[in-house]
């Protein structure tokens, strides 16, 4: 387990050596829920969603075509949002399963 | 046309809630009467049985493996095997064969109907169209022959059967839908059945609203519904919620069938509408399959929803 830590901490410290990663945002889907359900992040952020429940979810915003796979219990989904505005997305298996990102410009 | 008795309605939906005991319907003039079922499932009414019959399976969800059910290929074949008991003329899948809309879980799928001899009519559940063509494996299995997303109809024994889809198009904080394309071809198919024709009509979510907070409900159901309301006998069965409740609304029965492969709790009685973990000695008794016959002598339909189980074990 320890070298595994290691090699883990030297791939992350290349990573950050070559291009700094981008910030990123958890949401958690538990009890058919987005949580944080609303977030607001500056563009250019990695959005990452991981399911916590036993049955499957996914992630729709039909305006920028945003569309993932099923998540499974305990799958994560990643997109990085550049474009600024307000989405409101949902999950296609249980469209009242709801949440907003917003998306603000970065200052120059 | 029949009255309806909202005291008559109160007992058949308690009724319709019992988790583990057969129960027993039957639909005269488009008003479901309950009549009591034996030991062994058999109808307490006499002889002269029509041959027609058939079985309703619902939610099979191929391919779940959590904590609620972790072989859901060994209940739907049991479930399987209840049916081939009835020996039904064909055969519902009401929606959800598989969990994730995968490939392989389709062909598991495939391979356990296969015990059916008779043929199975299907429509999709959500679960079914989750690939990335948005519904394509299922329909390239099951579409044939079918307009818009997987709608059609057929006539069997002087009933007509309507195959409702109301698992594409979905949106943030709705409902299911039909869609107005789909509205405008029941419409049209409709036009050539006479009112004292008794239709059944399977779909995949309730068609009326169950439990909106749950989503259990098709916003634009009554749009359906008003299209069927002048015939004297409406039979409305569909899966989704994996347990049975009943509703009756004037001459049209609601019907929702048990899953073979895990169970819901009950509308808002829980944090979510997710997979139920009971108890394994438990678990056939929340699992089963419906059947529909006429009723012996009278001219409607009658529904009987039998567990995998009875009382556990």
């Amino acid at each position: 387990m320890q070298w595994r830590m290691t090699l883990a901490a030297v791939a992350l410290g290349l990573s950050a050596a070559v291009t700094a990663a981008p910030a990123e945002q958890i949401i958690e889907i538990k009890d058919y829920q987005f949580v944080p359900q609303d977030v607001t992040v500056p563009a250019g952020t990695k959005l990452t969603w991981v399911n916590k429940d036993d049955a499957p979810h996914n992630i729709v915003q039909k305006d920028i075509k945003l569309r993932s796979t099923a998540l499974d219990t305990g799958d994560a989904w990643s997109f990085v949002v550049n474009e600024s505005g307000t989405y409101t997305y949902f999950c296609s298996l249980h469209p009242e399963m709801t949440g907003t990102i917003t998306v603000e410009a970065r200052q120059q | 046309m029949n009255e309806f008795d909202p005291k008559r309605r109160a007992t058949l939906q308690c009724m319709g809630m019992m988790a583990s005991a057969g129960v027993l319907w039957t639909l005269v003039g488009g008003v479901p009467r309950a009549i009591a079922a034996d030991s062994s499932h058999q109808p307490m009414t006499g002889a002269g049985a029509s041959p027609f019959t058939f079985g309703q399976i619902s939610d099979t969800h191929i391919g779940f493996n959590k904590a609620a059910n972790p072989e859901p290929d060994k209940t739907a074949r049991e479930a399987i095997a209840r049916l081939q008991q009835l020996k039904p003329g064909f055969v519902l899948h009401t929606g959800d064969i598989t969990q994730l809309s995968k490939t392989e879980e389709f062909d598991t799928a495939a391979s356990l109907m296969q015990d059916i001899k008779s043929r199975t009519f299907y429509v999709p559940g959500e679960h079914d169209v989750l690939d990335e063509g948005g519904g394509k494996l299922y329909l390239e299995r099951y579409g044939k022959g079918s307009k818009g997303n997987g709608w059609y109809s057929f006539d069997d024994h002087g009933v007509h059967f309507v195959a409702l889809v109301n698992v594409f198009n979905l949106e943030a904080g709705h409902m299911a839908k039909l869609g107005s394309e789909q509205i405008a071809w029941l419409k049209d198919d409709l036009r050539g059945v006479g009112n004292s024709t008794p239709v059944v009509v399977f779909t995949h979510i309730p068609l009326w609203t169950v439990y909106e907070p749950w989503g259990w409900g098709t916003e634009d159901g009554d749009q359906a519904l008003a299209l069927l309301r002048s015939y004297g006998s409406v039979t409305v069965l569909n899966g989704h919620i994996h347990q049975v409740i009943q509703k009756v609304e004037g001459d049209i029965t609601f019907h929702t069938a048990r899953s073979t492969a895990f169970p819901q709790p009950a509308p808002g009685k829980a944090a979510s509408p997710g997979p139920m973990a009971v108890p394994a000695e438990q678990l056939r008794s929340y699992l089963g399959i419906t059947e529909v016959k006429p009723a012996p002598g009278l001219p409607g339909l009658q529904l009987l929803d039998t567990a995998l189980a009875r009382n556990g074990g």
